[in-house]
């Protein structure tokens, strides 16, 4: 199954050739940051999470969202899935690939990860989520490949794989709870101190995971034999408008929360990310784009003849993307620390090879992703053919 | 003769792997090792080490921008001065009431008060955040006396602690500190890029009968470290005859450093 990736057109070649290019960039950056330490991004003694740490947080989401698919297809039998399983369960494989890089790239003493493993300490939630993630990947490599393996030859997967399909529907839950964790048990930190984190993860997990999915189906049909189908889409898109739906809802509760308390802790932050505080508003125009998006998402995808419309519903996917990815991968985890331990507010951007990193990771999943749909696209391809 | 197969010996490579891996985890629900180690003779011993801090000997007796006890801490364990907010390591340092004691100024509060500064440090919480989430142990609530300490030679950056750490007390290495160390002190390590350090109630200085560096600076004798759990000693005594405050208490963390105000 493997020597499909070194077969395929120049398109695709192509593509993977300009994502390596961008995953060298990256990768030179990371040596930058590696011999002069932390100090080349943005972070800072007051921030000291930054990007990084907030695009892992948006990726387990993404990797968690596989479990969309997996679930109605194996649980309700809903055999318009079935085809699309694999892609569903690839995109796990790579968003959590990018998920245990992002943590890598963020540690001071990289060379010492290991330590986790050498030293396991069960009151941390950080051991925990090195557990779920890495279990996640392995389950999800093991099933989509063994799945894939038994279709290209016609036959049943085999009965032992069965029960790590089962078992990777709770699982997802579990990845995304406890990446919640990470922040929900932290006291003093307002913005992240909040009972309801791990469902306003799922949920923006569970929209902006599918919503990413749509766009790919779509990019395949135009560019490879593969069509996922028009019902496979729409059902997708049904998933995409109940999860952002109630997405807006629970981040609309935060608000109430906080400001029908009136407790100053729990404003702060919000206040932040909206209006800024004390004259720092860095992050606010990303915050009311992500607004404007996921109403604008939201207003299409309630509307069937637009969510029915392929090029209203590309739209709404993308703007759900995006507004998701600013919401999780910019503003939760910046925002969280402000304003500081001892109330002053200090602001973060981050540094241009801190960017680079950044990108030259996503770049590096999207290869992996690439060469997973590759393999999947060709025997889809050779068996319809 | 045996089966000697390929597939016969990459079935025993990996129990073998697999029993190795399982190792660590092994090892983490065996009983715990006790030390090895026993004090030296004249090391002082306390059973929960805490501090008082006066502010009102402090801001009367001391000098105007008086900085002994950060100078001495710092000189003491190499505490680099990097110039810049964003990289700065910090062990103890001055900050306004409003910073300090988020929440309980008003705009009543006494002029003296709001525009003085406090001295804040670790507060070596009874139930510290920072050591519940660090996924190395690299940092933990010693049990015998109850120092937060820091093992920077096992810490791998992740800076989960200063994510947890509702007082500000830990700073990461951003960059190598030794260029920034003017006057080093050989007595004591110098940290490395990328790993997170705060004050340790001077456990180095204990070990050696001798009492924190920052209490020993301080001439205005507003800083006092005691043993908690000894109704006689100085702390103890001055807890029971003024009123005190702490940082966040509401929080939970207990912590061990008093202020009188």
């Amino acid at each position: 199954m493997l020597e499909r990736v070194f077969t395929g057109s120049e398109k695709y070649y192509k593509l993977l050739m300009s994502l390596l290019a961008v995953v060298a960039v990256g990768f030179g950056c990371y040596l930058y940051q590696l011999t002069h330490g932390l100090t080349v991004t943005g972070m800072s003694r007051d921030v000291s999470w930054g990007l990084y740490i907030a695009q892992f947080t948006f990726l387990v989401g993404v990797a968690a969202s596989a479990v969309m698919v997996v679930l109605p297809y194996y649980l309700h039998h809903y055999k318009t899935f079935g085809r699309i399983t694999i892609l569903g369960e690839f995109l796990a494989v790579s968003a959590v690939t990018m998920c245990l890089l992002f943590i890598i790239v963020d540690l001071g003493q990289p060379q010492r990860a290991l330590n986790v493993l050498l030293h396991p300490t069960p009151n941390s939630v950080l051991f925990w989520d090195m557990i779920v993630l890495n279990g996640y990947l392995f389950i999800n490599i093991i099933v989509g490949w063994n799945v894939l393996a038994a279709e290209r030859k016609g036959v049943m997967v085999q009965s032992w794989v069965k029960p790590l399909i089962y078992l990777s529907i709770p699982w997802a839950v579990s990845i995304h709870t406890v990446t919640a964790f990470l922040y929900a048990g932290l006291p003093g930190r307002h913005s992240w101190l909040t009972a309801i984190l791990a469902a306003r993860f799922l949920a923006s997990a569970f929209a902006a995971g599918p919503s990413l999915l749509i766009l790919l189906c779509l990019f395949l049909r135009k560019h490879t034999k593969f069509d996922a189908g028009k019902e496979a889409i729409q059902k997708l898109a049904t998933i995409v408008t109940y999860a952002m739906l109630i997405s807006i809802f629970f981040v609309l509760l935060e608000v109430f929360t906080a400001f029908y308390s009136n407790i100053p802790g729990h404003m702060h932050g919000l206040k932040y990310i909206f209006f800024g505080l004390e004259g720092h508003a860095r992050l606010t125009p990303w915050m009311w784009a992500a607004t404007v998006m996921a109403f604008g998402a939201a207003f299409i995808l309630l509307n069937p003849g637009m969510r029915e419309n392929e090029m209203t519903l590309k739209i709404a996917c993308t703007c759900v993307f995006l507004s998701l990815w600013i919401e999780k991968g910019i503003i939760f985890v910046i925002s969280g620390f402000v304003p500081t331990p001892t109330e002053h507010v200090v602001e973060y951007y981050p540094s241009i090879p801190e960017l680079c990193i950044v990108v030259g990771v996503w770049a590096l999943g999207f290869f992996i992703l690439s060469l997973l749909y590759k393999i999947a696209i060709s025997i889809k391809e050779e068996l319809a053919a | 003769m045996e089966d000697r197969s390929r597939r016969s010996f990459l079935k025993i490579g990996g129990a073998c792997a697999l029993g190795l891996s399982a190792l660590p985890a092994i090892k983490v629900s065996a009983a715990d090792v006790q030390s090895v180690f026993s004090p030296a003779p004249n090391a002082l011993t306390g059973k929960k080490w805490a501090m008082v801090i006066d502010m009102k000997k402090c801001w009367e007796k001391g000098k105007e921008g008086c900085k002994d006890c950060s100078q001495a801490c710092n000189h003491v364990h190499n505490v680099p001065d990097i110039g810049n907010p964003k990289d700065e390591i910090k062990w103890i340092w001055p900050e306004h009431f409003a910073n300090a004691f988020p929440g309980q100024e008003s705009e009543y509060t006494p002029e003296e008060i709001a525009s003085k500064e406090f001295i804040i440090l670790c507060n070596h919480c009874t139930n510290p955040p920072c050591t519940r989430v660090c996924p190395t142990q690299a940092t933990w609530k010693r049990k015998e006396d109850g120092v937060v300490m820091m093992d920077p030679h096992r810490c791998i950056g992740c800076r989960y602690c200063m994510a947890a750490c509702p007082f500000g007390s830990r700073s990461f290495n951003f960059r190598d500190p030794k260029p920034f160390v003017k006057d080093p002190n050989p007595k004591y390590p110098a940290r490395m890029r990328g790993v997170v350090e705060k004050c340790t109630f001077c456990e180095e200085r204990l070990a050696k009968g001798q009492i924190p560096a920052c209490v020993e600076a301080c001439k205005a004798k507003a800083l006092v470290f005691g043993d908690l759990d000894d109704p006689k000693s100085e702390v103890r005594k001055l807890l029971h005859s003024n009123y005190t405050i702490r940082r966040k208490p509401e929080l939970g963390t207990e912590p061990n450093v008093y202020y009188i105000i």
